[in-house]
């Protein structure tokens, strides 16, 4: 076989499968704004206010509430304690 | 196919301290249908000679004229369309690419002409037959011995079916009897209605019967024109 | 045209040919390459997925909290700052909130104990939020033990586990009634975490926050889209792990780009000679070129692409998992929802695909467009 016969299989075959993903998200679409409303309804029974994603401390439990002094610890350009800290910025409320 | 060259010189590293001719004035002729032989020493200017024959680089001054049309003045592009069918080389070192294999540096000259993929592999095989190699090709051209890998220059010169075939110390990595083998597939190629052009310091091949004119050079000039 | 795809073809023969001539350092070369797509690709569809999901599902949070500042800290709020805040115009409606954190020493984690606003629990019932029932391995119908304000423990039945899909937003919710909740903490009567305002009309509600801080002026009012906003920059923030893994991989991959870029081997540049000594044009030898930086930055975008849409969305970034998990023993198992922004990918296509394939072409410049000459000597 040529090589770049080969090539072009190849490349067929990954280009479909790169397609599929936009597919596939398309396919996916409606259950997944389904499940995102109903998880919405579950934010607004319980009247929620943060994503439950780092659960190590307060302030990254809920960066939304967080108060002032403890979205910077100890000084304004501490380092955080948390690695979760280093990839949300403090609330918008804060920074004004 | 008629060759004329026009008073060629040739310097390198120009306007520099160590500026060079290599070829000073040489007016030469090439018949169509001959073998010839430029002779002389390492550092004669032959080489040089052979790459501005063969369109490979552009004299300093001095006209190149194929049937009447000027070479030496042409962009590129056009030069290279004429070397394409025009001239088929055989190095002296051979230059095949490594790693590839017979066929495919045999079938390289070709590709950018984009001929039918089926007809150039037979085209290949073909000519790699003629020159009994037919059974190594798809062996990677390392694997080869030095008449082999000659033979295998000689099909990649040819595969464009070119008029003329130029030779660089084509014996240079040859023993005597690959030699004499070798001149016998020039005279077999002259014989086809093909011009061949050589360089060679070796009587082997200067000496030899199938050689039709020997033009001597020196210091870049013609000492002997072998009319 | 016809022509024109042929000699294409036949020079991309000769590239792959050329490439194969050092098969594992080019494959290796790819892997690499795939890789660095791989993690920027996984990055960025993780991120826009998950800030896609926080923005539609946190539009249902409430409109305004008031909170109570003390001593610079998030204070006990009391239950009469109601009244004066309820009376404000535009307010709909208003309630006071009980949450707070309760950490298990056993497990180290960290519960968010809250008092669900619209429901009557018995007080020894216990919802909890699936996270919880995953990490303790209880069930419906288990008891739970918190050990209260007094050193007391306060026992709890688990009467129900809160839709497993929802991790995202209440993997660690522990609900219990009000009563329960000031037994555990020893909050007094009257007392409360925070309030909560329904406003309809979305643009009042920078005027009545404003109201807020003058009619109780220890009260901080966080507004809803704040809280949007500190979500729609996930992500993005200084020392992030996840830069540092970013700066990383585009420092290798800078490394090696350079690595072929930075000049042309003797060997390279004689093979160059060779072909146009038999008749390839300049133009067809850095066509050529071009075809090999093309073929593998292509070839490493759409697999790194691609498995990286695998690994986000149906492996749910499980590779980061470590990384996000930090400290924290409760990790919400969620599945991203596939939404995918074309505009990233196509900048990540820019990004990765036309630097390399540039990087390839230039350093062979000098050499395609010198006369093969050199070649004879």
């Amino acid at each position: 076989m040529r090589p770049s016969t080969a090539a072009f299989l190849f490349f067929a075959i990954v280009s479909s499968l790169f397609a599929l993903t936009f597919i596939d998200a398309m396919l996916r679409q409606p259950a997944a704004v389904a499940s995102m409303a109903q998880r919405a309804r579950v934010v607004s029974d319980y009247g929620l206010t943060d994503l439950a994603l780092f659960t190590e401390a307060r302030y990254t439990r809920h960066p939304s509430q967080a108060d002032l002094h403890s979205a910077f610890q100890d000084h304004p350009v501490a380092f955080e304690h948390f690695p979760s800290g280093s990839m949300i910025p403090p609330p918008a409320g804060l920074r004004r | 196919m008629r060759i004329a060259l026009n008073d060629v010189h040739k310097a390198y590293n120009q306007g520099r301290p160590n500026e060079f001719w290599a070829v000073r004035g040489i007016s030469l002729s090439l018949e169509p249908n001959r073998v010839m032989c430029l002779k002389g020493a390492s550092g004669s200017g032959k080489t040089t000679l052979l790459s501005i024959i063969g369109c490979l680089s552009r004299p300093t001054s001095g006209r190149v004229v194929l049937d009447g049309k000027t070479l030496s003045g042409l962009p590129e592009r056009f030069l290279t369309e004429v070397r394409r069918h025009t001239f088929g080389f055989i190095f002296q070192r051979f230059n095949l690419i490594d790693g590839l294999s017979v066929l495919e540096n045999v079938m390289l000259p070709a590709y950018p002409l984009g001929p039918n993929h089926g007809e150039l592999r037979t085209r290949a095989k073909r000519l790699l037959g003629q020159f009994q190699i037919a059974d190594k090709a798809s062996n990677p051209v390392n694997w080869l011995s030095g008449g082999e890998a000659q033979r295998v220059a000689i099909c990649r010169a040819l595969i464009n079916d070119p008029l003329i075939l130029i030779a660089d110390e084509p014996t240079a990595n040859l023993d005597s009897s690959l030699s004499r083998e070798l001149m016998g597939l020039i005279d077999g190629l002259r014989d086809s209605g093909k011009t061949i052009l050589l360089t060679s310091h070796d009587a082997d091949v200067y000496a030899s019967p199938v050689v039709d004119r020997v033009v001597s050079m020196r210091d870049g000039r013609i000492v002997e024109a072998g009319d | 045209m016809i022509d024109f795809f042929r000699r294409q073809r036949y020079l991309v023969d000769f590239t792959l040919s050329s490439l194969l001539r050092r098969k594992g350092k080019h494959l290796g070369m790819l892997l690499v390459y795939s890789l660095v797509v791989f993690v920027l690709a996984s990055v960025m569809l993780f991120s826009h997925a998950l800030q896609r999901e926080a923005g539609v599902i946190l539009q249902s949070s409430p409109e305004i909290i008031v909170q109570r500042v003390v001593a610079g800290r998030h204070g006990l709020i009391p239950g009469n700052y109601l009244e004066p805040v309820g009376r404000l115009r535009g307010v709909s409606a208003t309630q006071a909130r009980l949450w707070g954190y309760f950490y298990d020493a056993a497990l180290k984690a960290n519960y968010t104990v809250m008092v669900p606003p619209d429901r009557q629990l018995g007080h020894d019932e216990v919802v909890i939020g699936n996270g919880i029932a995953r990490i303790r391995g209880v069930d419906i119908g288990d008891y739970m033990t918190l050990r209260a304000h007094d050193g007391g423990g306060i026992s709890f039945r688990v009467t129900e586990i809160v839709w497993p899909e929802s991790e995202l937003v209440s993997a660690d919710l522990f609900l219990i009634s009000e009563h329960a909740f000031r037994s555990v903490f020893g909050i007094p009567e009257g007392q409360f975490t925070d309030l909560v305002l329904s406003v309809r009309n979305p643009r009042e509600v920078g005027k009545i926050a404003e109201k807020i801080s003058i009619k109780l002026p220890d009260a901080r009012p966080i507004l809803r889209d704040e809280v949007l906003r500190t979500y729609g920059s996930v992500f993005s923030w200084r020392q992030g792990i996840v830069f540092v893994l970013l700066s990383g991989a585009v420092l290798a991959f800078v490394i090696f780009a350079w690595d072929k870029a930075a000049g042309l081997s003797a060997e390279e540049k004689r093979e160059i000679g060779i072909l146009k000594a038999v008749g390839w044009e300049t133009g067809d030898v850095l066509r050529m070129k071009f075809w090999e930086g093309a073929i593998i930055s292509l070839a490493a975008f759409l697999l790194g692409y691609v498995a990286a849409y695998a690994h986000v969305f149906y492996g749910s970034a499980g590779l980061f998992e470590p990384v996000l998990k930090g400290w924290a023993v409760l990790y919400p198992d969620f599945r991203p929802s596939p939404f995918v922004d074309p505009l990233q990918v196509i900048s990540l296509f820019v990004f990765t695909v036309l630097p390399y394939t540039i990087a390839t072409i230039i350093p062979i410049w000098r050499a395609a467009i010198t006369d093969p000459d050199a070649v004879m000597r």
